[in-house]
């Protein structure tokens, strides 16, 4: 079983494809980046190790029984690699964002619009996470974006490591805003750190005020809110400043945008705050 | 069910450790999760048996430690126990805090033969 991405089995992990690509696994790639991660792992834990040993010699009455103090915290595989990315985002000056949410709160369609009105300034690339289909990526690559598609398979949300191979194979050119979309998910992506600058989660109108409360740790990890289908407010008993009140308990540095990525509503503050950040992570 | 990777990350590093220790197998795991972890008890259990199948771990004992969540108001300094990311500080209400345990998500020791 793969150890990272909590697919099934060997031939059941994540295929990173470009739109128009032969579709073919890359599974044994995948496999190879553990056995690197598993070499660095070695190397930082040469110490404790040692002391390890130590250790199990002021116990050898206990025979071969020993205790090994490890200490090792579970997500530091993915955190290394994660680490690994945002070095090598910041070397390019790469602004990368890590796009959250429930399947169908709008993150594609708020990216096409996103993408449609700002590629005449910003040089956009896009990492699209899905179980399954090259549906988004063939989408985004409409729009003349550089593009690649991770399937997950079974598994149910992004790692730094695909991420790393994805961005290897995108090619991406300094300067530039990397947006990946993860899987759909309201709850895994939460604990996955990619690499990414800032992590945005979106929301829509249609999905209930409790939300953020409901779903506290993908609130809590993010830096943005975007609130989408602002449109069909008339249509649905929701009150925007209740959805805020909520995210605001679990994580009061939020910031809100309220937009329709469908009629193009309020997405310039959206805009604003992208340029904006872009400049600013240019330092 | 990210607890699956969660599993899987746990059986790797009892591998990795057993192996560099040159031990056989693990006769014992020792667990620290904390509540606001983000990791569903229940649903780890749940997997556990098939994550370990055919590894060290497979006959292992599972001991989790759970470490409370605690968490201190960023307006008015009290330290107070959380148990969920929104509790606001019951002193003064605030929900500006920084959380100072609870989050943890660590394999603390391994008894190996």
């Amino acid at each position: 079983m793969c150890g990272t991405c909590g697919c099934g089995t060997e031939n059941n992990g994540p295929i990173i494809s470009k739109p128009g690509e032969k579709n073919h696994s890359h599974g044994d790639q995948h496999h190879g980046e553990h056995s690197h991660d598993e070499h660095h792992h070695h190397n930082g834990h040469s110490h404790s190790h040692e002391e390890h040993h130590n250790h199990s010699h002021t116990h050898e009455h206990d025979h071969n029984h020993k205790v090994l103090e490890i200490e090792q915290d579970i997500l530091q595989n993915n955190q290394l690699l994660a680490a690994r990315n945002r070095g090598y985002f910041e070397a390019k000056n790469i602004f990368a964002l890590n796009l959250v949410s429930s399947p169908g709160s709008g993150k594609t369609t708020l990216l096409e619009r996103t993408l449609a009105d700002l590629k005449a300034e910003i040089p956009f690339y896009v990492i699209e996470g899905d179980q399954q289909t090259l549906n988004d990526a063939n989408r985004i690559a409409a729009l003349d974006i550089p593009v690649i598609q991770i399937n997950t398979g079974k598994g149910c949300h992004l790692e730094s490591d695909m991420v790393y191979d994805a961005v290897k194979k995108l090619n991406v050119k300094d300067n530039s805003v990397l947006m990946i979309e993860n899987v759909g998910n309201l709850v895994c992506p939460s604990m996955f750190d990619l690499g990414e600058n800032k992590r945005i989660v979106i929301i829509s109108t249609t999905e209930g005020e409790d939300k953020p409360i409901k779903y506290p740790d993908m609130f809590y990890t993010s830096d943005i809110c975007i609130i989408n289908k602002i449109d069909l407010l008339p249509y649905v008993n929701i009150n925007v400043e209740n959805i805020k009140k909520y995210a605001l308990q679990v994580n009061p540095k939020l910031v809100f945008f309220e937009v329709s990525a469908t009629t193009g509503e309020g997405m310039d503050g959206w805009y604003q705050w992208l340029k904006k950040l872009k400049l600013e992570y240019k330092n | 069910m990210h607890e699956l990777s969660i599993a899987l990350g746990i059986v790797k590093i009892a591998e990795d450790e057993a192996a560099k220790a040159k031990a056989e197998r693990v006769t014992k795991i020792e667990l620290e999760i904390g509540v606001l972890s983000g990791i569903e008890l229940d649903s780890l259990n749940f997997i556990w048996e098939s994550a370990i199948k055919d590894t060290v771990l497979e006959f292992a004992e599972k001991e989790i430690v759970i470490i409370k969540g605690k968490g201190k108001c960023i307006d008015c300094d009290t330290e107070f126990e959380i148990e969920k990311l929104f509790d606001p500080c019951p002193y003064c209400n605030s929900y500006f805090k920084g959380i100072l345990q609870g989050k943890e998500l660590r394999v603390k020791a391994l008894e190996v033969i």
